[in-house]
């Protein structure tokens, strides 16, 4: 018998018992739908971690050189805190001495880091982020400027009283008016307004643009650290081969400088997207882990089911397969008849699990900042997987139905 | 190549029911012309339904030859018998044995399902052969939207549409009033007119009288046969 024929015959089956059908196929949906939404969801996950949380808050191919961590993404013990706590303050000088001392083509930056209050006239913004920083590192961070212009390292090297403000900082501000030119205080220290930098938008929710960035030097350094004393060094390498190349370097300058034994651990810490990822990337393995488990336990689930309706299929049709025999179907066309039917039921429900799985992905991608895509092997694989669970499931029952004996089966009532 | 369709050699059917033997079959001997029209009579338990089963090649003998249409069929495995019944026999049950969920066409294509012929080949034939039994109108419906008659009719269309060697009817007639039972019998004896062998297994003598010849059986051995005369009305068609 053709294949079509099967098809078709297996569809007027489905039909004729629409309700019975659709009970039959659910563990086989939930199963795919299942399968979809997880992949988009874990792979979304991974889009908005890589490309966002690692890109917007250290930069690309970026590390930075730290006392201790700053982004906490795992879980670390007492001991590791002790010890980050113990690490001696990273300095202007040690800055200078990396940058002098590494091979490695890269950019730099330093920077201190505060929460601060900002006044414009009678208007105030409180808990805004202050970095204190060199020119590069509006190139580091890739900062499009929305207005005015960043500041210059001769700005950085006289400890110019100037500032650049976040988009949002920058409205919120001067409500709708030019901001440049505009004196603000800094925690009570006047620096004149040269730029705005492009909105960076958000991450879980909370705004990337509520900054204000001032030189390492001008007066504003004084609220984030003592003399000398700095929070990060950014180092920008070309690609991520050097970039790894600079992270070695550092290292080791730094254990020679501090004049570290080979017996003790780093009193410095280094924090690269990589690190920040680290932590997340354990949990996408091991959700991609237990997706196979999770699916395969519905998918058996489902094949159960569907056999078990094949069985029944069998039973109530005995008399038909008695007349199909009687009319010459041989073995393997009624064989052929249950298998087909089987996966065509299955792959129903693997092609409503998939769009079910679809529509769940783009739900979570409307109402939350996950952006979750719908991979396409993930469809691929449903439906491989609709058509091998339905073939599985419906070679017993078929096989049960193309033994029957004719004249038994036309007897059947 | 004789012109006999049917040659049975020493059949015996032998069933092993529980601790029992039951000898449904105990050498039968027949020979049928092509073109014949044969009622294969008999009580209860004589073995008829057997015969009929053996004849339709849903069932192979314990002993003895079986050749139709100048192959033995006797010894020959499932998937043949299977291509056997397609090509060969053309079955009409009492109960008609429509599938229910399919069409009149439907029905009638399904031996030529199993041929392998293409679709549009299907559809042609099958409007033939519907036509043919006067349900050229009603090729539409379902079983359940037809007669006792019709569907009948139905499934004699199924049973032609592959120009079998043999009609093979099992009391055609059995689930039928007497008016209708009269219309199907017209059926079969148009089609005999036509050059078609036809098989009337039946227990009713008016119903094995429409045959030109009719075999008895009686406890699993041919009792008698013998001629009918020709009725009129069969040679009008």
């Amino acid at each position: 018998m053709p294949f079509f024929e099967a098809v078709r015959l297996a569809w007027d089956s489905i039909r004729a018992q629409k309700l019975k059908s659709f009970f039959s196929l659910v563990g086989v949906l939930i199963g795919v739908t299942f399968l979809i939404a997880v992949v988009s969801i874990v792979q979304g996950m991974n889009v908005y971690m890589t490309d966002k949380f690692a890109g917007a808050l250290i930069g690309v191919n970026t590390f930075q050189v730290r006392s201790r961590p700053n982004i906490q993404t795992g879980e670390s013990t007492e001991e590791e805190r002790r010890q980050w706590r113990r690490n001696p303050r990273l300095t202007t000088e040690d800055a200078a001495y990396l940058e002098e001392n590494m091979r490695t083509p890269a950019r730099f930056a330093q920077s201190g880091n505060d929460q601060v209050t900002l006044d414009w006239g009678s208007r105030q913004a409180k808990q805004i982020n202050l970095t204190t920083t060199d020119a590069e590192y509006f190139d580091i961070k890739h900062y499009d400027m929305a207005e005015g212009r960043p500041f210059t390292q001769q700005e950085v090297r006289i400890g110019a009283s100037v500032a650049v403000l976040g988009f949002d900082l920058g409205e919120k501000l001067f409500n709708g008016r030019d901001p440049i030119g505009q004196t603000i205080s800094i925690g009570g220290l006047p620096h004149r307004v040269i730029g705005v930098v492009a909105r960076q938008g958000t991450i879980f929710g909370i705004s990337l643009d509520k900054f204000v960035i001032t030189p390492l030097t001008s007066p504003a350094r004084r609220l984030a650290n003592r003399p000398h004393v700095i929070d990060d060094f950014h180092v920008q390498a070309e690609d991520p081969a050097q970039m790894r190349q600079a992270m070695a370097e550092v290292t080791s300058l730094m254990r020679v400088r501090r004049g570290l034994k080979p017996s003790q651990p780093d009193n410095f810490y280094i924090e690269s997207a990589e690190a920040a990822l680290a932590e997340w990337d354990k949990i996408a393995k091991v959700l991609f882990l237990a997706l196979p488990g999770l699916v395969a336990i519905s998918l058996v689930v489902g094949g159960i089911v569907i056999m078990n309706i094949m069985l029944m299929a069998v039973a109530e049709r005995t008399r038909e397969i008695g007349v199909r025999k009687a009319l010459g179907a041989k073995r393997r066309d009624i064989m052929a008849q249950f298998v087909v039917e089987s996966a065509t039921l299955s792959v129903t429900g693997a092609v409503l699990g998939i769009g079910a799985g679809i529509l769940l992905a783009f739900a979570i991608r409307a109402f939350s900042p996950l952006p979750a895509a719908v991979a396409p092997w993930s469809v691929g694989l449903g439906v491989g997987l609709g058509i091998l669970v339905g073939m599985v499931a419906g070679v017993y029952p078929a096989r049960q139905a193309s033994r029957l004996d004719p004249i038994t089966a036309l007897r059947q009532e | 190549m004789s012109t006999d369709i049917i040659r049975l050699e020493g059949i015996t059917r032998e069933y092993q029911m529980g601790s029992e033997r039951v000898r449904a079959l105990r050498g039968v001997d027949l020979t049928i012309a092509r073109n014949e029209y044969v009622a294969i009579m008999g009580p209860s338990g004589s073995g008829k339904s057997t015969m009929m089963n053996m004849l339709g090649c849903l069932d192979t003998p314990s002993a003895g030859a079986y050749w139709l249409n100048g192959h033995e069929v006797s010894r020959m495995a499932d998937d043949d018998l299977a291509r056997v019944r397609n090509r060969e026999i053309g079955f009409v049950f009492q109960t008609f044995n429509l599938l229910p969920r399919a069409s009149a066409l439907a029905n009638v294509e399904l031996p030529l399902v199993y041929a392998g012929v293409s679709a549009r080949e299907r559809k042609q034939r099958a409007e033939a052969a519907l036509t043919r039994v006067g349900l050229g109108e009603r090729m539409h419906h379902k079983p359940n939207e037809l007669s006792g008659g019709q569907r009948q009719r139905v499934a004699i269309a199924r049973a032609l549409v592959n120009e079998p060697s043999i009609l093979l009817a099992d009391e055609p007639t059995g689930n039928l009033d007497s008016a209708t039972s009269e219309e199907i019998m017209r059926v079969f004896g148009q089609l005999h007119a036509l050059g078609q062998t036809v098989l009337l297994v039946t227990h009713e003598p008016d119903i094995a009288a429409h045959a030109r010849r009719v075999v008895v059986l009686r406890d699993g051995v041919i009792d008698s046969d013998r001629q009918n005369p020709p009725p009129a009305h069969d040679v009008a068609a």
